[in-house]
């Protein structure tokens, strides 16, 4: 039986990918900082799924705990999915420097530190998959959530530069950018339902990606589209837009 | 801020909605003063779930416990009917009772102490509970049972969730052996025919009627019942479904068309549609092995069909008359919906069973619930509907109701000013459990 490792257990995508590969056969490893929410979400998977599982607290910016925690995975997985992700406030990050520090924290710092961890025994290995959800958000910066989205495309450069480095190694790695997605950061907006993925389509995308060996994956082709567009408007014009 | 409606799209309005992954989290939420309700689905039709301040309850769905001997569930308020039956039909085991859409939570089926085909025979919903965690406005948790703080159990079944936001619930599964109900269809020519059919069918588990609200006449009420048992597997017929006997798989079904949404609604394509229905089935009796989702959710099977209503919304009259008026009552009440020929194709009647309960909307006798496009026309007709309902001793489904008036509601719902006084001796805080429906009917101020 093959294992997946999910950091970052409790958010909605999270625990959409944790039904999806228990479903499709596999032992789960959950890990999250919060163990109130992360037990019953145990327990369901476990009914719903007769799942075998095992349960384990992290937190992202805890770096020094990140070995530890890896060491102490009886089973070491065949796959890895890193959920977790900070938000944050933009416009409280202005003038909060903890807040700019918290997301680049959670959001780069956090990840380069456990998958780090797991690139290295992945590439002893010589097998693994490595999925880390970034965002969209990195794909170009923008007023309204710059701080977010240069740790994010931070994170999509560090995985790139780990693709590159672990595909002669037989070591996928698969950058994930959900676009809008229905989750709780999100519900109270109006989003534009074309354009908004549920959890469940996003862990379709993420499982099938993982099948086929998937670089980078958009979950709505739509976005692939717009965000290609938002890359190549003329900085001069771009500067001048309220995105 | 957020724009939300019902199932009926009438009312739409602007709330700020937040769920909760944890019972800390909901409690901190409770703290904010003001009006607000538990949002679960939102399949009820009106404005039972709406208010300035929404809590959504959908991410609050984990199952919590199952014990397969006895099939006794827990979980929590905001999992879906339809999920339970995912994960537990294929092991064998279907809900004591569902309504016609597996699309709502937990919370409120409780809530609005929903009922099904088998009314007559298990009951309400809230019947099956064992015991349940309800949150009142100051954080508190209350356990209570048939045994334990018995009176808030009473009055939060059917409460429509103003004595607190439910939390998780625990109750039993039906055993069952297939996935497909033995059904009979009967067609019967006028409301005669299919009262007695009615009467007829007291000893089968599930019983409904489908009712051609168009039809006039010597034929005003035909309709076509439809009732069933739950298949054994010896007698399934079909070789691929003895193969998987528990996994549903669309059988031999009456065939509810799935392009409703393109027809435009007028009286001459509704009338078209009912003719063709009622047609469709031959005179007499007739036996089909279906699958439970045909049987009991042919609607789910058309996501959001309540849009082919379109911008304006809808609601759906469901009104019910003690027996002893039952037949004399539905034949008036009827009369009067059929002249104004504004209902539409889903009609459907149902005898019910006896209840005792607080504020449920079941009582033994007949139900109608009737789809209408909103329009000033069909509120003048429901305002005369209400008072022949009221007249005959019958009343109107919370659930589905948007418009009924605070008179209306004292005067049908016996403990109407006593469920009053218990909710605002619950609301004593600054946080206040209240739906734009409560206000409107003079529960909550």
């Amino acid at each position: 039986m093959k294992n997946v490792l999910i950091l970052g257990a409790t958010s909605d995508m999270a625990q959409a990918f944790a039904k999806k590969f228990a479903a499709e056969g596999w032992s789960l490893t959950l890990a999250a900082m919060e163990m109130d929410l992360l037990v019953p979400i145990a327990s369901d998977l476990k009914i719903r799924a007769d799942a075998e599982l095992q349960i384990r607290e992290f937190d992202a910016t805890k770096y020094d705990t990140h070995q530890a925690l890896y060491d102490s995975l009886e089973t070491k997985p065949d796959a890895v999915i890193a959920v977790f992700g900070y938000m944050g406030d933009q416009i409280e990050a202005r003038t909060v420097f903890a807040e700019v520090k918290r997301t680049i924290d959670i959001n780069f710092t956090g990840m380069a530190s456990i998958l780090g961890i797991i690139a290295n025994d992945f590439e002893k290995r010589g097998s693994g998959t490595i999925v880390a959800v970034s965002s969209v958000a990195g794909d170009r910066g923008r007023q309204s959530n710059y701080i977010y989205g240069s740790a994010k495309a931070g994170l999509t450069a560090y995985l790139s530069g780990l693709r590159n480095r672990l595909a002669k190694k037989g070591v996928h790695v698969m950058t994930v950018k959900p676009g809008f997605c229905n989750t709780k950061m999100t519900e109270n907006m109006d989003l534009p339902a074309a354009l908004t993925a549920s959890p469940e389509q996003v862990a379709d995308a993420v499982y099938k990606g993982v099948q086929k060996g998937s670089n980078t994956i958009y979950v709505l082709w739509m976005w692939r589209f717009i965000m290609l567009v938002i890359r190549h408007i003329p900085e001069c014009v771009f500067k001048k837009m309220g995105l | 801020m957020r724009k939300i409606s019902d199932w009926g799209n009438y009312p739409v309005i602007e709330a700020d909605v937040a769920g909760f992954d944890s019972v800390d989290e909901l409690r901190k939420k409770l703290q904010r003063p003001g009006n607000v309700i538990a949002f679960g689905n939102g399949r009820s039709y009106g404005d039972a779930s709406l208010q300035e301040k929404i809590l959504l309850t959908r991410r609050f769905r984990k199952f919590l416990s199952f014990d397969s001997a006895t099939g006794t569930l827990c979980c929590q308020a905001g999992t879906l009917l339809s999920e339970i039956l995912e994960v537990f039909g294929p092991r064998g085991w279907f809900l004591p009772v569902t309504p016609g859409t597996k699309q709502i939570t937990i919370g409120g089926a409780i809530g609005a102490d929903v009922h099904g085909k088998n009314h007559h025979v298990d009951g309400s919903f809230g019947q099956h509970i064992l015991t349940m965690d309800v949150m009142r406005t100051d954080g508190s948790v209350v356990t209570c049972s048939p045994t334990e703080n018995a009176d808030f159990y009473k009055v939060t079944i059917g409460g429509m969730g103003l004595t607190g936001i439910i939390l998780n619930a625990t109750f039993r599964l039906k055993k069952i052996e297939t996935a497909y109900i033995r059904e009979e269809t009967v067609r019967a020519a006028n409301l005669e025919e299919i009262m007695d059919g009615f009467e007829a069918s007291s000893n089968w588990t599930y019983s409904v009627a489908w009712i051609d609200c168009l039809a006039k006449g010597d034929s005003m009420g035909r309709s076509i019942m439809m009732r069933g048992e739950h298949a054994t597997e010896a007698e399934l017929v079909d070789a691929k479904q003895k193969a998987a006997p528990l996994v549903p798989k669309r059988g031999l079904s009456m065939g509810v068309p799935i392009n409703f949404p393109n027809f435009a609604l007028n009286p001459l394509t509704m009338k078209a549609f009912n003719f063709a229905y009622y047609n469709k089935c031959r005179p007499g009796t007739h036996r089909h092995i279906v699958d439970y989702n045909s049987f009991f959710y042919p609607l789910d099977a058309i996501d959001d069909w309540n849009r082919i209503y379109g911008k304006r919304g809808f609601t759906q009259y469901q009104f019910v008359i003690p027996l002893e008026a039952g037949r004399e009552g539905m034949r008036k009440v009827l009369t009067r919906i059929t002249e104004s020929g504004l209902g539409s194709f889903l009609a459907v009647l149902k005898l019910f069973g006896e209840q005792e309960s607080f504020m449920s909307f079941p009582m033994a006798g007949y139900t109608l619930a009737l789809d209408f496009p909103i329009s000033h026309k069909a509120m003048e007709l429901f305002k005369e509907l209400d008072a022949m309902v009221a007249d005959y001793g019958g009343r109107l489904y919370l659930a589905k109701d948007s418009r009924m008036d605070a008179a209306m509601f004292e005067k049908t719902y016996p403990n109407a000013s006593e469920f009053k006084q218990i909710v605002s001796m619950l609301n004593e805080g600054e946080t206040r459990f209240a739906s734009l429906q409560s206000k409107r009917i003079g529960i909550t101020d």
